[in-house]
């Protein structure tokens, strides 16, 4: 049985791309096969932070207006045997495709994969519609920050109204000195006012940066960030797997590091 | 900041979280300011007739919390100071 899952937020900015591109490289090194298609008609972006920008030929509006197979339009991932990822048009605009043709779309690669995974664009406009019509498991990606908690409400009402019945939360870019000094809302307090299960919480860590000018995921490496998507995969398949406590990590390495910097 | 904000001494992750709770119920209700001021009004009307209450201070509003076997539903919590019990 496969699984069709959208990673959505409302406010734009707020790392779906991101957080797609490595809940699904991590997804496919387990072992699973994975398709990620970039919804964001126009304003394509998860082909640069794969590092696959160089080897597109065909797109997601090819293979609706049949264009092209289907098959056609995939690029196998670079490091991932299991991986590919279906690129959006750069040319045309969202109501280039609806939303009984995603879903058939999406009815032809569940053959092929264990997991389809959509980068919603921002907005709740034809582009949200269109990425959440095939799905039926919601991540939600928010910032501790009034904007995009005030978007990310919206959102789950959307997806509630739309029948959702999985929808988890994913809090991206927390601070950890700033929580400490009380300038910023804590996971818990996030919960408590989205009222959704929570899958993960991602640390603000320039190593996301450094990977995205790479074009290369950070998922499974041993960066804050890194963990944190490991530990997302794995609860997205099922695993009861504990929150890390980065506040004692990152002084447990600055420690340990601190010593071989003495040396 | 001000000294009166240093005195206070609410972190902008409070002022954040309250500010946020009060937004959201109006997203989520879809229920205009006047229309809920109407619902408080008319509340206190009610209970005056049984009790001396506070309706200067009285607070409303509708949240979306998990109440035991219900799920995830809306509810209206009244907040409502009694000034005394045994009006009649």
């Amino acid at each position: 049985m496969s699984e069709v899952i959208v990673v959505t937020s409302g406010k734009g900015g707020v790392g779906k791309t991101t957080t797609t591109a490595n809940v699904g490289t991590g997804l496919a090194a387990m072992g699973k096969s994975v398709v990620l298609i970039d919804t964001d008609i126009g304003l394509r972006n998860l082909d640069v932070v794969m590092g696959l920008e160089n080897r597109i030929v065909y797109n997601l509006v090819d293979v609706i207006e049949g264009k092209c197979r289907v098959k056609q339009a995939l690029i196998k991932d670079k490091r991932h045997q299991s991986l590919y990822l279906m690129p959006s048009a750069q040319t045309r605009d969202k109501s280039a495709v609806t939303p009984p043709q995603m879903i058939k779309m999406i009815q032809q690669l569940k053959e092929q994969f264990d997991y389809i995974i959509l980068d919603c664009p921002a907005g709740i406009e034809q582009g949200f519609q269109n990425a959440i019509a095939g799905a039926d498991h919601a991540l939600v990606v928010t910032t501790p920050e009034v904007s995009a908690i005030r978007d990310a409400d919206r959102i789950i009402g959307l997806l509630e109204a739309n029948e959702f019945k999985k929808i988890d939360l994913i809090i991206n870019r927390l601070r950890y000195d700033m929580v400490k000094r009380g300038e910023m809302m804590t996971a818990s307090d996030v919960v408590d006012i989205l009222s959704i299960p929570l899958i993960g919480v991602v640390p603000d860590d320039e190593n996301v940066v450094i990977a995205t000018n790479q074009g290369e995921p950070l998922v499974g490496n041993s960066t804050m960030a890194g963990r944190a998507y490991q530990n997302i995969c794995e609860r997205v398949l099922g695993k009861e797997i504990p929150f890390i406590d980065f506040e004692r990590t990152i002084s447990f390495w600055t420690r340990v590091t601190g010593i071989f910097h003495k040396n | 900041m001000g000294l009166g904000n240093f005195l206070r001494r609410k972190s902008s992750k409070e002022i954040a979280k309250d500010r946020l709770k009060i937004l959201l119920i109006s997203d989520r209700v879809n229920c205009s300011p006047e229309m809920m001021e109407m619902i408080k009004t008319d509340i206190a009307k009610v209970i005056s007739k049984y009790m001396k209450i506070d309706a200067q201070s009285m607070e409303i509003q509708i949240t979306k919390t998990s109440t035991k076997g219900l799920g995830k539903t809306p509810a209206l919590y009244a907040n409502i100071p009694i000034l005394d019990l045994n009006k009649l």
